[in-house]
């Protein structure tokens, strides 16, 4: 016989493998699923969302023409000029004209009055799609009469019917219908400026179309079928451009739209990876302890001449089989929950959201799932290779040697690079990407680090003097089998994510607030003509009203730059500036000193003019000196309706936005623009609803072209937006925190499992319930005590970190809420800990030792 | 019995280092073993039989000296090939059973087949299950079976694949005397029927006896090597 071992190697033999492992996880099925059930919810959430913006894209495209309401729009925020009208006449014959600015509208039954959207309408728009409207008809009825189509909002808010007037600048139109949904209007923007339809042939007797007035003249083309929509407007580009004009077609709506909702999509596939992530470290920890009760039989396995190779496999299989399991349930439950988000994310959409089954979301959710479990159970999976027949004689873990084991470190990284890369999927910048990734993994090695400083604390300072229970409950943090790293890493890092949403919410909530301060202008007039000035200003005082603030506003427009104007430069392929530096219109004030709210960051300000021959020093907003790439000392003519003033850059400001005031880009000195035409604004605080209700009454029966911002009103909207924000965010957080649950309750149960033989001997030896409870409950205090707090540390920082840098807000954290938390994550720690300790308690300790073992 | 030998340990040391100290567990040790003979070694607690057999049986790597066996030397090899070489060549009886919990009592006897790559194997592990009386248990996991049953499974495992030598370590030390008996008759029966070498490790000297020779080990070193 030939006794060279190496003539008996075969090859691997994976039905067999597939057999041991099916045999293998026969007694521990339920087990494994626990292990696995942490990725369950991860998957369910990455799969609604990538459900959801599969079929949001699919939607867009799909409703992309009912989106725009026609083939072709073209807008323009300055009157049209008789010169351009052949221009718009050459696109096509059928077209509608629409007209909308910002006014109050009056409803005369209630003497209600609000700040709305006017849409002024002619012709047959929109072409696809169609204004939604109750009754059905009113959408074309009343563009025949003097009718209106009333905001859904607005109707309720002011106890509207049918049939009721409302009174828009001079003119008293009839409500034919409640407008429930329009093209190019989504919820959110109706709850911000509420839209009022009125027909276009109306328009100019309502006298509000006077000179100062910002209107928006869109109109909407459709054109023959086959048109090439792509060929046109590329040939009209030039001359569109030049009269100054924009246009949207249905391919530039689409893209715009979806770009719009990616950036949502990608922060909630975010906020679904990091529970994903959240449930692997329940997998990895699970595994690890899996491996070591498996440790008997796979040295027996050895000893019987199973290859190293084949023992990974065996139990590689058995973790690919659980992982595609859980992973397929996972996928499933997000399928459901899919058809939840289009419900909570409605208001947000300006279109109808199907909720189709997205095969190819499920099978990303899968993969994804089955690759991850896959990651994270080889890192205690590895240890198999080096587990010893030897076990077989003398059982010995040694962790030493898989700690250098060089795999080990290979799978550390190819974790790290997975995370890396999903995130940059997500996120699409390395930047962001590696942002992320490093907060996760200092998140993660801050958390282990407490864990094993916590148990080194406890051997070195270890409170021999106190009593048996402290002393067993104190111990458990750190003997062997201990569940310290595990459970401090899954409930911190869940509690700090928890916290840092919260804290996120609160601080963009605050900005919000901040600026509705006690002292801080409530109510805004604009529009406000010179000759009505006084008036306004007298009927303010005659109200008991302070007048904050009153500012002048001067339209004009760029005309040069350094002597070159938007042709020459747009012609410049090396210039940077951007066309719009030269169609916008400028809303310009012009005074002679600074508001405390701006700071000179470079130049001299300069605040009159005294003689015409002055040279005209402007102030410029420094990042918009930044985007028009104009530095102090550069010559900019403006174009003042008509007049053009030439003027130097005198100097750069840093402007508080947060404000409430009027901010300008642009400043003139005083003594320049004091006889053009102008509008005025007008600022004052108002104490009641019921005083800002009598105050807008008089403005609007007296003065119908002034228009009123209610802050008030709007800083109610924008916290019911906020709310809608934050119930999406606490959503999918709910993910995250139901799987830190899950980690929780799988940990501690898996903990149960290691910790039964020796509660029984406890109780063998005579401990009682009451004994046994306490240990238990020391355990766990100080599990989810430490856990939590550190948490809410690394929140904390995090939060500061976001307030700092992305949102540029005062810092505050609120500690009542972050204390509640702490209690319930510590006290869910102690309860679930002891609810699976509960068997141990009620039964005969034999009993246990039968069935558990 | 013939002379060819089976087991052939040569110079065998076995040292650890503990806490920056080197302990010298198993200290020079030589001798040879015949195929088809039956020897014991024993000794007391701690005093390296246990780490002896491990060595011998190649689940264990030594500091110095060899271990042929079946003319293999264990030292040239990784650890898959003495897994290859276990798996040809040896059986298993250990104190505490060691058969996998997952499995039933006739999987377990025909794993060591199944690794081999064997086909038709259902019936030769039943006919072993028949020899140790247990063909009626067959479809019954471990812990649905008493210790003595567990070790008459062990023995039938043990045998399946005509080992041509087998190791037992304290084979009878989970086991009352009435099983334990029982156990050893098996045990030798089998051994003779099948003509398998059987290296018994015990601290049980009646046991001991029933082998041909003895070797005595104490801290490490091999006191005696005497024939019954």
């Amino acid at each position: 016989m030939n006794n060279d071992p190496t003539l008996y190697s075969r090859p691997l033999n994976l039905s067999w493998l597939f057999k041991m492992a099916w045999r293998d996880s026969r007694r521990n099925r339920s087990r494994l699923f626990l292990f696995i059930s942490s990725i369950i919810l991860g998957i369910a959430a990455l799969v609604a969302i990538y459900s959801f913006g599969y079929n949001l894209r699919q939607d867009i495209d799909n409703q992309a023409k009912s989106l725009l309401g026609a083939d072709l729009a073209i807008y323009s925020n300055q009157a049209i000029k008789p010169e351009a009208k052949p221009l718009l006449d050459s696109i096509g014959p059928t077209k509608s004209e629409e007209r909308s600015f910002a006014s109050m509208v009056y409803f005369i039954k209630n003497q209600g009055t609000r700040l709305v959207q006017i849409r002024a309408l002619s012709g047959a728009y929109p072409y696809y799609g169609g204004i939604e409207t109750t009754p059905v008809q009113a959408a074309q009825n009343f563009r025949r009469h003097q009718n209106a189509l009333v905001d859904k909002t607005l109707m309720l808010q002011y106890n509207a019917q049918i049939g009721d007037s409302i009174k828009v600048g001079e003119l008293t139109f009839k409500i034919a219908g409640i407008l429930n949904k329009a093209p190019d209007q989504s919820g959110l923007s109706a709850t911000v400026a509420p839209a009022v339809y009125i027909p276009l042939q109306y328009l100019d007797q309502t006298g509000l179309t006077k000179k100062g007035s910002r209107i928006n003249y869109k109109f909407y083309y459709q054109l023959d079928a086959g048109t090439n929509i792509k060929k046109l407007v590329k040939q009209l580009d030039a001359r569109l451009e030049r009269e100054g004009f924009s246009y949207e077609t249905i391919e530039s709506k689409k893209e715009n739209t979806g770009k719009s909702f990616e950036d949502l999509t990608r922060f909630l596939t975010l906020v679904g990876f990091i529970a994903l992530l959240l449930g692997c470290i329940g997998v990895a920890s699970a595994i690890h302890i899996y491996v070591r009760e498996k440790l008997p039989s796979i040295a027996v396995l050895r000893c019987l001449g199973v290859k190293a190779s084949q023992t990974f496999l065996i139990y590689l299989i058995q973790i690919l089989g659980i992982g595609l399991i859980g992973s397929i349930i996972g996928a499933a439950l997000g399928t459901v929950v899919q058809r939840v988000l289009p419900i909570v994310l409605q208001d947000f959409l300006p279109i109808q959201i199907t909720m189709a089954t997205s095969w190819y979301a499920i099978m990303q959710g899968i993969a994804l799932g089955v690759l991850i479990s896959l990651l994270f159970a080889l890192l205690p999976l590895v240890s198999v290779r080096n587990i010893s027949p030897l076990n077989t004689l003398r059982i010995s873990y040694e962790e030493t040697s898989s700690r250098q084991d060089p795999l080990k470190w290979a799978i550390f990284v190819l974790i790290f690079l997975f995370i890396l890369g999903f995130s940059w999927i997500q996120m699409e910048t390395w930047l962001q990407a590696v942002w992320f990734t490093g907060g996760v993994v200092l998140a993660f090695l801050f958390l282990a680090g407490v864990a094993y400083a916590l148990m080194w604390a406890v051997k070195k300072f270890f409170p021999s003097s106190w009593s048996y229970l402290w002393r067993q409950g104190i111990a458990n943090l750190h003997r062997p089998n201990n569940q310290t790293l595990i459970l401090i890493v899954a409930i911190g890092l869940g509690t700090a994510f928890i916290c840092t949403l919260y804290s996120i919410q609160n601080i963009l909530v605050n900005q919000v607030s901040l600026s509705a301060g006690k002292n801080q202008p409530n109510m805004v007039l604009f529009d406000i003509q010179s000759t009505q000035k006084e008036q306004i200003v007298a009927l303010t005082r005659k109200n008991q009203l302070p007048i904050l603030q009153q500012v002048p506003v001067v339209t004009m427009r760029l005309e040069e730059i350094n002597g070159r104007n938007g042709t020459q430069i747009l012609q410049d392929t090396a210039s940077e500036i951007s066309k719009r530096a030269f169609t916008r219109e400028y809303r310009v004030t012009y005074r002679d000193t600074l508001t405390d709210s701006e700071k000179i960051t470079a130049g001299k300000w300069r605040g009159t003019v005294t003689t015409s021959s002055d040279t005209v020093y402007i102030s410029l907003d420094e990042g918009f000196a930044h985007r028009i790439h104009v530095k102090v000392g550069d010559q900019l003519l403006f174009n003042v309706q008509g007049a053009l003033i030439k003027t130097v850059v005198g100097s750069f400001r840093k402007i508080e936005w947060r404000r409430v005031q009027t901010n300008f880009l642009v400043i003139f000195p005083a003594g320049v623009l004091e006889e053009a035409p102008q509008f005025h604004v007008l600022m004052t605080r108002v104490p009641t609803n019921q005083a800002s209700a009598r105050f807008q009454q008089a403005l609007v029966q007296g003065f119908p072209n002034i228009s009123v911002i209610d802050l008030g009103l709007i800083l109610s909207t924008l916290d019911e937006i906020l709310k809608k924000i934050a119930f999406i965010i606490r959503f999918m957080a709910g993910f995250s925190i139901s799987t830190g649950l899950v980690v929780l309750i799988a940990s501690v149960l898996i903990s149960k499992y290691q910790r039964i033989q020796e509660s029984v001997l406890l109780r063998t030896l005579g401990a009682n319930r009451r004994q046994i409870f306490a240990i238990t409950t020391l355990e766990y205090f100080f599990l989810g005590a430490l856990a939590a707090g550190t948490g809410i540390l690394i929140a904390v920082a995090a939060s500061w970190a976001l307030a700092k840098y992305i949102f540029e807000a005062p810092f505050t954290p609120s500690w009542v809420p972050t204390f509640v938390l702490f209690g319930v994550v510590t006290s869910l720690t102690i309860i679930i800990g002891l609810i699976n300790s509960r068997g141990i308690l009620n039964r005969p300790p034999l009993e246990i030792l039968r069935s558990e073992v | 019995m013939d002379n060819t030998i089976i087991l052939d340990i040569q110079n065998l040391t076995k040292t650890y280092q503990s806490s920056g100290r080197t302990l010298t567990v198993l200290d020079n040790v030589s001798f040879s073993v015949p195929a088809g003979a039956t020897i014991s070694i024993v000794g007391p607690s701690g005093s390296g039989k246990t780490t002896l057999l491990g060595l011998c049986a190649g689940l264990d790597r030594a500091s110095a000296g060899s271990v042929a066996l079946n003319n293999i030397k264990l030292e040239n090899l990784n650890e898959d090939q003495r897994a290859q070489v276990r798996n040809r060549n040896v059986g298993f009886i250990f104190q505490n059973f060691q058969l996998l919990p997952t499995l039933t009592a006739l999987e377990n006897v025909m794993v060591p087949l199944e690794l081999r790559g064997e086909k038709n194997i259902k019936d030769q592990a039943l006919d072993l299950l028949e020899k140790v009386g247990l063909a009626n248990r067959h479809h019954h996991y471990p812990a649905q079976l008493s210790g003595g049953e567990q070790q008459r499974v062990s023995l039938a495992r043990a045998f399946s694949n005509k080992p041509k030598i087998l190791f037992a370590d304290e084979p009878t030390g989970n086991l009352d005397a009435e099983t334990s008996e029982k156990v050893e008759k098996l045990i030798f029966d089998l051994n003779k029927e099948t003509g398998t070498t059987l290296v018994l490790v015990t601290h049980d000297l009646e046991l001991a006896s029933k082998t041909k020779r003895i070797i005595r080990v104490k801290g490490g070193k091999l006191v005696s090597d005497e024939t019954t």
